[in-house]
């Protein structure tokens, strides 16, 4: 089986989501990848060192640029005549453009994948991580999102694909990228974060979030999540939900702090290897499944903890 | 124009699932069930085009057992004006979904399709983006801001590492994030006025679709369950614990 995989990156480096992917394609076949964009011969040229990659087809055009769903998916579409699976990491861009190369292909997607059990056989999660189904796909292709948690990543370097310039597919004319706000952040990405402090509505407030989460994140080299909660009240940007609508993470060790734990949160956080808890309410459901909980004012017991280490 | 609102019933999103016993799904029967929160948001967002004076009508269309009335009924009290129930007790897949609504575009001719994300049961996250790609428009996926003006509608899109705004030609596809905007819960008065809009039912074999199931559901388990730990006493002891898992020198 050939697969194509999406590399999703910034136009420089290569994100860590990619080499998950990879490693999920390697267990169905022979892996080709695909850069997309403009001014990309330096990722392709970083995509052909990935450890047992084949080879790397890149499309360098301005229609690809800001990876909008409606100029890359015909892209893939078409390459998808010499492949017999698409895999891409479950990012914002993947799910975005994967369910429309999908339909142009007319076979259904199979979304978030935490394994592969044979060439058609896959699981799951639906309902928010509480049931993880086993689905079969009677299609003849491929169309697959991952989820990168659930994968090791692969080595970025000791592989020896080769570098194929693919044609533009054009500009499809229906979509135009007009502008972005990216966070900037000196920590961290938070689904690569070996260590994640997060924190909830019982900050109170962003200013509480800066004073009390940060500086702890900042001993512990941790990225910085919030719940719902601390996201819709403005404490932090958007970027930072952790849950089954924001982002899906699986640390080594997670310290959720004020945070209740409602099922949406633990969808985001629930398979981190090490749970640590603090919240002063305890009966709050977080403590059901932290490993290690402390019943105690965030407000005291963090400053002391950040002053302790 | 015209807005067309796909609305799906699916498990109140408060019910904590249970896994059947026999590994076949999880256990519906004497559940809760609501429309998609993500579809609240959704016909939220067509309301209030409507009321800026952007749309003109709002239609709302769900394919689901008789059942999914409930939640159509929900939309019109909301404020949407009419409805259209595709009945069928078979599970329909997000590719059979949009081939459905790709017709019922086809039919109502509108200018935007706004649809949740993603519905809180499958967690698929594929409607909107295959609809767009069966009808050839633009999609706006993940939208937090939407503006229409005269032909174009800019969509605020929530990204991994941030915002980033797209333009579209209309017709278009919206599929809706959580910070789009809040519902607004029906009124009495609307819920009983909405008994009286107009509500059509079909069937998927009217629009001539083929929806027969791509993917066979083998089995469904439960996740593996983690056990709780133990509490530590103060931060003296939390600290040791960091010490003892490596994260802390």
């Amino acid at each position: 089986m050939k697969t194509l995989v999406w590399v999703e990156h910034d136009g420089g480096a290569i994100k860590d989501a990619t080499l998950s992917a990879v490693t999920a394609a390697a267990k169905l076949g022979e892996v080709h990848l695909l850069v997309a964009g403009k001014g990309v011969g330096g990722v392709a040229e970083a995509a052909a060192k990935i450890a047992g990659v084949g080879k790397v087809h890149v499309a360098d055009d301005a229609a690809f640029d800001h990876a909008l769903a409606e100029n890359v998916a015909p892209l893939v579409v078409e390459l998808m005549g010499s492949h017999d699976a698409f895999v891409a990491p479950a990012t914002s861009n993947a799910k975005n453009i994967a369910p429309r190369v999908a339909a142009l292909l007319d076979v259904m997607q199979i979304s978030d994948i935490l394994s592969i059990e044979s060439a058609d056989t896959f699981t799951r999660p639906t309902y928010a991580g509480n049931a993880i189904a086993t689905v079969q796909s009677s299609d003849a292709k491929k169309v697959i999102t991952v989820r990168t948690t659930a994968f090791d990543k692969a080595a970025r370097d000791g592989g020896s694909g080769t570098v194929e310039a693919v044609a533009s597919t054009g500009d499809k004319g229906l979509s135009r990228f007009v502008g972005a706000e990216i966070s900037k952040s000196e920590r961290p990405e938070l689904t690569s974060a070996k260590v994640i402090v997060s924190g909830g509505r019982a900050l109170q407030n962003g200013e509480n979030f800066k004073t009390i989460i940060e500086p702890l994140a900042d001993k512990l080299g941790a990225a910085v999540g919030a719940s719902r909660a601390a996201v819709d009240a403005g404490y932090v940007p958007n970027d930072y939900q952790v849950g089954q609508t924001g982002k899906i993470v699986a640390p080594e060790v997670y310290i959720a702090i004020g945070i209740s734990g409602a099922i949406q949160h633990l969808a985001g956080m629930k398979d981190s290897k090490t749970i640590i808890a603090i919240n002063k309410d305890e009966d709050a459901p977080i403590f059901q499944i932290a490993d290690i909980g402390l019943v105690a004012d965030l407000f005291k017991a963090v400053p002391e903890l950040t002053g302790k280490i | 124009m015209k807005i067309l609102v796909p609305v799906k019933r699916v498990i109140d999103y408060n019910v904590k699932p249970r896994v059947k016993a026999d590994g076949t799904g999880v256990d519906l029967s004497n559940v809760k069930m609501s429309m998609n929160p993500f579809d609240e948001i959704a016909v939220e967002e067509a309301i209030r085009l409507k009321e800026k004076g952007v749309a003109s009508e709002i239609v709302a269309v769900s394919i689901g057992p008789a059942k999914a009335q409930e939640t159509l009924r929900t939309a019109l009290a909301m404020g949407a004006d009419r409805a259209i129930l595709i009945q069928t007790d078979d599970e329909v897949e997000p590719l059979g979904v949009a081939k459905l609504l790709a017709k019922v575009a086809d039919e109502e001719a509108p200018g935007l399709v706004i649809l949740g994300k993603q519905a809180i049961d499958d967690d698929s996250n594929q409607t909107g983006q295959m609809l767009a790609a069966l009808l050839g428009w633009g999609q706006g996926t993940f939208a937090s801001k939407v503006e229409v003006d005269g032909d174009t509608v800019n969509v605020t899109r929530e990204v991994d590492g941030g915002l980033e705004t797209v333009a579209l030609n209309t017709p278009a596809i919206v599929t809706t994030d959580l910070r789009l905007n809040e519902p607004r819960y029906a009124s009495l008065p609307n819920i009983m006025k909405a008994k009286s809009k107009p509500l059509a039912t079909k069937a998927p074999a009217d629009y001539g679709v083929d929806v027969a199931p791509r993917l066979k559901t083998l089995s469904v388990a439960e996740p593996p369950k983690r056990v709780a730990g133990a509490k530590v006493a103060d931060v003296d002891e939390l600290v040791a614990k960091l010490k003892a898992l490596g994260v802390v020198a």
